[in-house]
């Protein structure tokens, strides 16, 4: 299966940095994203993306994971030149993630 | 929840947000308060230019037109008004709604404005090290245009305070624009950081209306919303502990969830732990929700910690100009005709002497926001090459495309289509300053 069929995401931008929320549908398979979504696959998964730095931060509560991804955004949206300067759609691209049933 | 609680509705989440679910919200939402968050991270430096140009101006276009719309029924229903719609001139906007009001027939419309988030003169004159980049403000030199702390809510809780009926802000954080109701209405000390931290959950979840009753949220099949074209705003039933149920109308479009909800509170979230704001560092974590109703979602927990000692500061900056072209290719043989035509554009910019820097040349369809590098499967039946760079003068920007449009005649067979744009950059760049050189003003005009 892909992440799509366990999660949902959004996407967010600060300045030079993309955010973007993984929600699991089912809280009961938070552990299955820590374990399987970790920010090495995430990196891998984005190849075209030049990032500085891209951090996790685990929210068991809500059955989700929040990566930070400094430097995605070429500069920041401001001066990006990108056709997608904010990024948005990058949290999307994510949704094809290979998820192996546990 | 037990005891009273505060209706806060949100009427825009972006600037160019639809109008008319603000004018939903008041006429049958039952609101006390309907806040607008117009001001994102570049508008104020936008409009700072405008007011360069003339004195009167710098504040958000839609303004006028928001008002003329809203004014009335809320005046009639006693619903009161938060907004930042003032950007760079709350001054000039708050002096345009009162003589809506007028217009309007509303005599004794108590209008403040908030000012003291405007720090360009503090930062021309001083030497600032920038947070997101290497530097100083110094370096910037005269390219700045605009330099703007985020205020937190006490500007808009002595203006409520002071009973003004419309309150007009330049840049202050986005909850603050929710939070400073609540402050105002149960007042809160603002030292009380466990019910200021679930206060900024609530103005965070609806800061961005739309985006929590389910716009931004619809994938067909997986996650259907109903109704987007009609898309209802959310409110907020705050309680005096900060803790809170969202709803929106009845009838209107849209889906109210938990899902929606979760979305929404990690957008635009770095530590989920440490969400700082000038009022306080709030603490998503221990959010949770529940679904007590069709559209309807309560939120409890999450809480705060002190405020930070500094304030976030945006600072607006000319940073050149961009130019683009784009064109279209289409049916077989299409991909390598665009990059052909990539290829022409590139090297014509080289051997013209034309000084652009950062220069993208991808094709929409294939690779132009694709970050994966797997590229489409299938060749697709029709693509778009997009040029785009930067150069110092719009001169130079604008070389860029004139040479995706000389691809009429000069290029590869079958181009259609062709768009040019050029456009001067207006940047911004943080830094932080000190709290205690940061205060809030208020004064008000009356209809």
């Amino acid at each position: 299966m892909i992440l799509r069929d366990v999660a949902h995401i959004r996407t967010g931008d600060k300045g030079d940095i993309s955010q973007i929320a993984v929600i699991a549908y089912d809280e009961a398979d938070f552990a299955l994203l820590a374990r399987q979504v970790t920010t090495d696959r995430v990196s891998a998964h984005f190849a075209d993306l030049p990032v500085r730095s891209i951090r996790r931060y685990e929210l068991p509560a809500l059955g989700a994971l929040n990566f930070v991804l400094e430097g995605a955004l070429r500069g920041g949206v401001t001066r990006s030149l990108s056709l997608d300067a904010h990024g948005k759609t990058l949290g999307a691209q994510l949704l094809d993630l290979v998820i192996d049933r546990e | 929840m037990s005891g009273r609680t505060i209706r806060i509705g949100a009427g825009a989440g972006f600037s160019g947000d639809r109008i008319e679910p603000a004018l939903e919200l008041v006429e049958h939402g039952d609101l006390d308060f309907l806040a607008f968050e117009c001001l994102a991270e570049r508008t104020i430096a936008l409009a700072q230019a405008a007011r360069i140009s003339d004195p009167d101006a710098g504040f958000d276009p839609l303004l006028e037109e928001r008002m003329r719309m809203v004014l009335p029924a809320a005046h009639a229903r006693g619903v009161r008004i938060v907004t930042n719609m003032g950007a760079a001139n709350p001054a000039s906007a708050a002096r345009l709604v009162a003589r809506i009001a007028r217009d309007l027939g509303l005599a004794g419309v108590r209008v403040a404005a908030v000012s003291g988030d405007d720090v360009l003169d503090m930062v021309r004159g001083g030497d600032f090290p920038l947070i997101d980049r290497p530097g100083t403000s110094r370096d910037l030199g005269d390219t700045i245009v605009s330099a703007n702390a985020y205020l937190g809510a006490a500007g808009i809780v002595a203006a409520l305070d002071g009973g003004a009926d419309v309150v007009v802000t330049g840049r202050v954080g986005d909850p603050a624009l929710f939070l400073g109701p609540m402050i105002h209405s149960f007042g809160w000390g603002m030292d009380d950081w466990q019910r200021l931290g679930r206060g900024t959950v609530v103005g965070h979840l609806l800061e961005c209306a739309g985006q929590v009753t389910g716009g931004y949220f619809a994938d067909p099949g997986v996650k259907d919303v109903p109704d987007l074209a009609r898309l209802g705003f959310p409110f907020a039933d705050v309680a005096g502990d900060g803790s809170a149920l969202l709803g929106k109308v009845a009838g209107s479009g849209g889906s109210l969830t938990v899902a929606t909800c979760k979305e929404q509170l990690l957008y635009e979230i770095l530590d989920p732990g440490a969400y700082l704001q000038a009022d306080v560092t709030a603490d998503f974590r221990t959010v949770r929700f529940k679904q007590t109703g069709p559209d309807r979602v309560a939120v409890s927990g999450g809480g705060g910690g002190a405020q930070p000692d500094t304030l976030k500061v945006s600072i607006g900056y000319r940073d050149g100009f961009s130019g683009e072209g784009q064109i279209s290719y289409a049916g077989p043989g299409a991909v390598a005709r665009g990059r052909l035509a990539l290829d022409i554009v590139r090297e014509r910019l080289r051997i013209t002497g034309v000084p652009v820097a950062d220069l993208r040349c991808e094709l929409i369809g294939m690779d132009a926001i694709d970050r994966t590098g797997r590229g489409a499967g299938a060749e697709p039946r029709e693509v778009r090459a997009r040029v785009a760079g930067r150069a110092a003068s719009r001169v130079a920007a604008e070389r860029i495309g004139a040479e995706v449009e000389a691809l009429y005649t000069n290029g590869p067979f079958g181009g259609g289509g062709v768009v040019t744009s050029v456009r001067e950059v207006l940047a911004v760049a943080s830094t932080l300053i000190d709290r205690s050189h940061i205060a809030p003003a208020v004064h008000y005009e009356v209809a």
